[in-house]
């Protein structure tokens, strides 16, 4: 290929040395090639086609066991898989193309408004869908415009401040999960919540009453509002009003979402989180009345079953049904209403009382969607509406099953907007209830069911990953120990009486415990209910007994069946401690969620007042807030500040200084527990010896 | 799904000697009620049976529902709602014709549909006055046949009706 052909990306990124980079250059335009983006889309229109067909054949497979056609099948839906990620990948750019034009508009701003501003870009090389690229660029252009226009100062008020001359606008993109994450963040003077509350109050969204009693962070929300600017004067650049609601409006859109932090005369930062591709998402399967909807896995917070007889019920305000799950009241959506369905006489009336809802979030705004079933989820192949369809907001397009069938995509942005306006200050009331709710004490969530003999049996619910149902026929045995395959990995099943032998036919119901990748199964016989209680300690396996419904309830600890499944899960020289019971308080400092919910509980039952937090930096901030405890336990290995590090700085702080620290540990060689004693730590527990960890505890404190 | 496919699908076109002339243009000729309606024949993409439809909440009550003809989404359209007539009663058995507009393809659910004709320009007439509005919206004219009368359907003002009950 001759080297005029060398495509204008690869140009651009080599100009800061083009001499020296001149040979590699055309080596990089040899084995490049360009190619119409049409072509390319017609590509993936066929891997899309292709990826149905294969659905449809695993499909018709699936009901014939041992068919020959099963082996080749598999090649083919491998061999497809990797097509569809190879042609996703030709689809691919670097949201740098989008970022090029950026720095002479800052420039150019810069020039015409008499600011210092530098732009910092980092992940330029972050790729993402084409697609996707073309509907963020705008938006991009007219954050930074913003950050540059409204949030950076001009030099003079900018060294009155105290800051340096030159601001500073930087922008940050990288992976995380299926998702790309951008920030762009300014160090200007931020969002000034007293201008907010006055355009507030004048644009007439909040009264004046209300708008004293909201937080900053409510505040700061407004700023997603149509038509809501609070710049002072008409620039070329902004402060028409047309703002960063069209920009939220864009990003939802496709799916992302955009948050918001600002301290005001400190700075900004936007948080925009979108998808990889448009193209091909996962979607949960749903039905109402008989007829089967998508709804994009990414909007789906969690799945709830409610009756009437379950915690999670359904109740009435004025005629308006809302759900209350865990002390909060979610709007609920009948699917069956909002998209006018007919149910027909032959379809029983959703089987005793029973049905589906799938909580939803969108934004900041959670609601949730009552459904009469829920299926698998699938990934679909997002298909446009016909135009003549358009107007309806629902749908954000259609796709077709595995089955051949065509359904409808939910679009939860527009069921939310279809449900009357998200409430900015309601959502982050709740958002702010939810953050409330997860360090507060309040009372364990159980999980009854029954396993093992006929007395009922509970579990924190926080502990259960899920609730499954296996097919006897597939559990096999290694070492005379039952396992089965779950989401691709084996799983080892534990029953809660020892002698029992499993069944070969029929189902199951187990409950799933998780931690990062072992799960581990807990046979049971019959999942009965979810209650709150208080529990007490009582014997060994089990964490204590609780009164439910009037009958007495063994509490049992999960922990002690994790062990059953790997041995290696907790240290099994488990001594009998004594356990105090005089209330303390005491901060969890673990990133595992996991290790917070089996902790949180052990701990409440030996009578400490527990407080868990998932990092050092927000364990730091409770010492900030002036919170006191008379033990800190922490884990050692964690992302970002690690457990010495956290307890460096808790010594170095005189507030902190005479708490003790008890370092929670797989890592317990010598070398560590010296290092561990030298940044101050009290004591040294190996993780998972809970019963050290109790002794230890109740000798640090009690002392 | 392709067993309800007819064998007579009209996918040659062109091909056939009567199209050299200039006067001769070839519709598909389709049944509904009484009334024999021309559709011209190079937008039509298939004839088909009876199909699974899913049906679409909130849509105009003109649009039947989507279907899945070999990978692509379809969009079927009630030709008789759309022409203000009662619907068939459900058992009856219906057909299809596959038409393509502005790059989607529409399937439009008819009584029956019938076969290509070889109609002369000649015979061709516009529509008179005293004709229905609700058929004439839909309508470009009339070829007089030697039996009867051949209304031929505007597959883009028939499906038009969504901008013009959203105005």
């Amino acid at each position: 290929m001759p080297a005029a052909a060398s495509t204008p990306a690869v140009a651009k990124t080599s100009t800061p040395a083009v001499s020296e980079e001149t040979p590699r250059e055309s080596q990089v335009a040899n084995q490049s090639i360009r190619v119409n983006v049409e072509l390319l889309a017609n590509l993936m229109t066929m891997v899309s086609e292709l990826v149905l067909t294969r659905n449809q054949l695993l499909q018709i497979a699936r009901h014939e066991k041992d068919s020959e056609f099963t082996v080749p099948l598999q090649r083919l839906s491998q061999v497809t898989s990797e097509l569809q990620e190879g042609v996703m990948k030709t689809r691919m750019q670097p949201i740098g193309n989008a970022w090029s034009k950026l720095p002479r508009i800052v420039r150019d701003l810069a020039h015409e408004l008499g600011k210092k501003i530098d732009l910092v870009m980092h992940g330029a090389d972050t790729e993402l869908d084409r697609q996707v690229l073309d509907l963020i660029k705008d938006p991009l252009t007219h954050m930074v415009r913003n950050s540059a226009d409204h949030g950076v100062e001009g030099p003079l008020d900018r060294v009155a401040a105290g800051k340096k001359e030159t601001g500073r606008i930087s922008l940050d993109a990288y992976h995380e999960g299926g998702h790309i994450i951008i920030e762009i963040a300014d160090d200007g003077k931020g969002l000034d919540p007293e201008k907010i509350k006055a355009k507030a109050v004048a644009n007439g969204l909040v009264s004046e009453s209300e708008v004293e009693t909201l937080s900053e962070q409510q505040i700061q929300q407004f700023i997603f509002r149509a038509g809501f600017s609070t710049a002072q004067a008409v620039t070329s650049v902004s402060g028409r009003g047309v703002g960063i609601d069209v920009v939220r409006t864009n990003i939802e859109k496709i799916g992302g979402t955009i948050e918001l932090q600002s301290k005001f005369g400190q700075g900004s930062r936007f948080i925009i989180k979108i998808p990889l591709t448009l193209a091909i998402v996962s979607a949960l399967i749903v039905e109402g009345c008989g007829e089967r909807f998508a709804i994009p896995q990414l909007s789906v917070v969690e799945l709830v079953r409610a009756s009437t007889e379950s915690e999670h019920r359904i109740e009435q305000v004025q005629g308006t049904p809302v759900l209350r799950l865990r002390n909060r009241l979610l709007p609920l959506v009948s699917l069956e209403r909002i998209l006018n369905l007919d149910r027909q006489e032959t379809q029983d009336e959703t089987k005793d009382n029973e049905t589906f809802i799938v909580v939803t979030q969108v934004g900041t705004y959670t609601f949730s969607i009552l459904v009469d079933r829920v299926f698998d989820t699938e990934e679909i192949v997002v298909k446009p509406v016909a135009p003549i369809l358009r107007h309806i907001g629902l749908f954000s397009g259609n796709t077709i099953l595995g089955d051949g069938s065509v359904i409808m995509i939910l679009d939860p942005n527009g069921i939310a907007q279809a449900t009357g306006e998200i409430s900015v200050a309601d959502s982050s009331a709740d958002q702010e209830a939810l953050e409330h709710r997860r360090s507060s004490d309040e009372a364990v969530s159980l999980l009854v069911f029954r396993g093992g003999d006929a007395s009922p049996k509970a579990v924190p619910l926080s502990l259960v990953a899920r609730l499954e149902e296996i097919d006897l026929a597939e559990v096999e045995y290694s070492e005379g120990r039952p396992l089965v395959q779950y989401r691709g990995l084996l799983m080892p099943l534990v029953s809660m009486d020892p002698s029992m032998t499993l069944g070969t036919e029929g189902r199951q119901p187990v409950l799933v415990f998780t931690d990062a990748d072992r799960s581990m199964g807990l046979i049971v016989d019959i999942v009965e209910d979810k209650i709150n209680v208080e529990v007490r300690p009582e014997a060994p396996s089990l964490m204590g007994s609780a009164v439910i419904a009037g009958k007495a309830t063994d509490v049992i600890d999960a922990g002690y069946y994790l062990t059953q499944a790997f041995g290696d899960w907790f240290k099994p020289d488990a001594q009998e401690g004594g356990r105090s019971t005089s209330s303390r308080r005491v901060l969890v400092v673990d990133d595992s969620a996991f290790f917070r919910n089996l902790l949180t509980p052990l701990l409440t039952v030996a009578g400490y007042d527990v407080v868990a937090v998932e990092g050092g930096e927000q364990a730091l901030e409770l010492c900030e807030k002036g919170a006191s405890f008379d033990a800190i336990i922490s884990d050692i290995e964690m992302p970002g500040m690690n457990g010495f590090e956290l307890a460096e700085k808790i010594r170095s702080d005189e507030r902190w200084s005479n708490t003790p620290i008890v370092a929670l540990s797989s890592r317990t060689s010598a070398e560590d527990l010296d290092r561990g004693r030298e940044v101050g730590f009290t004591d040294y527990v190996a993780k998972l010896d809970r019963d050290a960890l109790l002794e230890t505890l109740s000798a640090t404190v009690g002392a | 799904m392709s067993d309800n496919n007819l064998p007579a699908t009209v996918e040659q076109r062109g091909n056939l000697p009567a199209m050299a002339h200039a006067d001769i243009e070839q519709f598909v000729s389709i049944n509904i009620g009484e009334q024999t309606f021309g559709i011209p024949v190079m937008l039509v993409h298939d004839v088909l049976g009876p199909q699974r439809i899913t049906p679409i909440p909130l849509a105009p009550s003109e649009v039947a529902g989507s279907l899945n003809l070999r990978g692509r989404i379809v969009t079927a359209i009630h030709v008789r709602r759309r022409l203000g007539l009662d619907p068939l009663p459900p058992k009856e058995q219906t057909m299809s014709i596959v038409v393509e507009h502005h790059g989607e393809l529409y399937s439009l659910i008819v009584d029956s549909v019938g076969e290509v004709l070889n109609l002369d320009a000649a015979d061709f007439e516009a529509h008179p006055p005293t004709m229905s509005p609700r058929v004439r919206e839909v309508s470009a004219g009339i070829y007089r046949l030697s039996d009867s009368l051949l209304v031929v359907l505007d597959v883009s003002n028939l499906l038009d009706f969504v901008t013009a009950e959203a105005a």
